[in-house]
């Protein structure tokens, strides 16, 4: 995945719905994006927070769930082979000239794109950190919020903290490498997949890893070095010994490097105008929860509007010169070729 | 009306009159009481709104259910008194109700 760089004609910033129909929008005018979003799948906010809760003013769809809207919308951009590339965040992002912007994600990728459309929403969904003093000073060389490579964590004693699907995951991924395994949750109930949890009993019985209940209360270890935690139960307290801790307490969402990226953001908003929803910077739009304009309205319909003005804009840097002609889907035969229509 | 107060772990208190068949966690964000994320906007799939109940108060907002159970695991230093704010309605009978916010919601 890393080492080339990926060339391409437009860079959506974040896959939630407003990213997604981007992807639509561009590709009736021949567009063609890849897609990079932090989350492991599509869908932004109706994926991860919402995905069962129906939503009642998408309009001519009178009750959709974030996941159903999120999947139809997958179906819609499916036409124009958009390229998805999940668990990756956007860290850099450089004007090298017009049209020609670089971008970067921490997973090592690098695009090079003529327009990039931010909609990263209310920014990048980023581990929880635990609030407990000091733990800042262990980040990255005892305790991770994410495993990147795993032969990182060969040989190690690890202390895995929750009960969701992420570290029930990687109590079972870990430990055939692992020194010695402890997972500790709050509680005996799990909410992960019921397979996932009987793989780690299975893994407990023959006596490979150790199940404690109770939540960690400190961090014991200095100079960047864990040795172990104290916790704490119904029963009292008690400390366990280790190397490496990796808590799993979910994604909240963070503004994210897209501060870093001089779009003179104002409270933590992009702001852009009405006719191009195009930023400070020729060439870089944005679209949905992230901009701000008068009269803004952070939902999911308005982001489909600034979707299709985007695009118009899009097509002239990528195009210049280019007429564009305004179509209608229901009638276009060009329109309808490109979506695969028979 | 009923009388909620909210206190901040550093021991700050915000006392707001509110309405009825608000949630607890709307009460909170609608009158800027700082230290309720509420990331989900009470769809409890986030676990930012995490408050502890004062003792007294435990019985009268009730039990938690399976899935604000499920989602607590996903806060921080949870207790016997733990609640996700956005699953407790406000009704007369919480007039004077006390709840502790975390340090963080994290
Ligand atoms: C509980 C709840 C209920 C809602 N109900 C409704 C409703 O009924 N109707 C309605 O219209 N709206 C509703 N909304 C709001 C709606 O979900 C948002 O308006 C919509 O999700 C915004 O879409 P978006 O594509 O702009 O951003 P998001 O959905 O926020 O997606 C942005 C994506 O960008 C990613 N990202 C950000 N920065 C980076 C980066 N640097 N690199 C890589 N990826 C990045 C994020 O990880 C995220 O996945 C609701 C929201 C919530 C929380
Ligand atoms: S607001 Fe998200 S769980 Fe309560």
């Amino acid at each position: 995945m890393s080492g080339d760089v990926i060339t391409t004609d437009a860079v959506i910033i974040g896959g939630g719905p407003c990213g997604l129909f981007a992807i639509f929008e561009l590709g009736l005018l021949d567009i063609k994006c890849h897609v990079v979003d932090i989350l492991d799948k599509p869908g932004g906010q109706c994926a991860e927070l919402y995905p069962e809760k129906p939503i009642y003013d998408i309009p001519a769809l009178p009750e959709v769930s974030g996941q159903e809207l999120t999947d139809r919308l997958m179906e819609q951009a499916s036409p124009f082979d958009p390229q998805y590339h999940y668990s990756q965040m956007v860290t850099e992002l450089i004007k090298h000239g017009d049209n020609d912007f670089e971008l970067k994600t921490d997973g090592g990728m690098t695009f090079r794109a003529k327009v990039v459309v931010i909609a990263a929403g209310g920014g990048s969904f980023m581990p929880k950190k635990p609030p407990m003093p000091g733990i800042a000073d262990f980040e990255d060389t005892s305790v991770f919020y994410s495993v990147r490579e795993m032969e990182k964590f060969r040989g190690k004693d690890i202390l895995i903290v929750g009960g969701g699907d992420s570290a029930l995951d990687w109590v079972n991924n870990l430990q055939p490498i692992a020194k010695s395994m402890t997972l500790l949750h709050r509680r005996p109930e799990f909410r992960a997949a019921p397979d996932s949890v009987n793989k780690m009993r299975a893994i407990e019985d023959a006596g490979k890893m150790k199940f404690q209940l109770g939540q960690v209360t400190e961090l014991l270890g200095d100079n960047g070095q864990l040795t172990g935690i104290k916790g704490k139960n119904k029963e009292g307290e008690f400390e366990l010994a280790c190397d490496t801790m990796l808590p799993f307490f979910g994604l909240t969402m963070k503004l994210g490097p897209v501060a870093d990226w001089g779009l003179n953001l104002e409270e933590n908003l992009i702001p852009v105008d009405t006719e191009k929803f195009e930023t400070s910077v020729p060439g870089i739009f944005a679209i949905g929860d992230i901009n701000n304009y008068p009269g803004k309205l952070k939902l999911i319909l308005s982001g489909f509007h600034e979707a299709a003005l985007m695009a118009q804009q899009a097509f002239r840097y990528i195009n210049p010169g280019e007429r564009l002609r305004f179509q209608y889907t229901t009638s276009s035969s060009s329109l309808q070729k490109k979506l695969g229509v028979k | 009306m009923t009388k909620i107060t909210f206190v901040e772990h550093n021991g700050k208190e915000h006392t707001v009159d509110v309405e009825n068949d608000m949630t607890l966690m709307e009460a909170a964000v609608k009158n800027m009481v700082p230290g309720i994320d509420a990331d989900c906007g009470g769809a409890c799939a986030c676990a930012t709104c995490h408050v502890y109940v004062e003792p007294d108060w435990v019985e009268k907002t009730g039990d938690r259910e399976e899935t604000e159970e499920d989602m607590l695991d996903f806060a921080f230093d949870v207790q016997e008194n733990s609640r996700l704010s956005c699953q407790i309605k406000i009704s007369e009978a919480l007039d004077g109700l006390v709840v502790k916010l975390p340090e963080k919601q994290f």
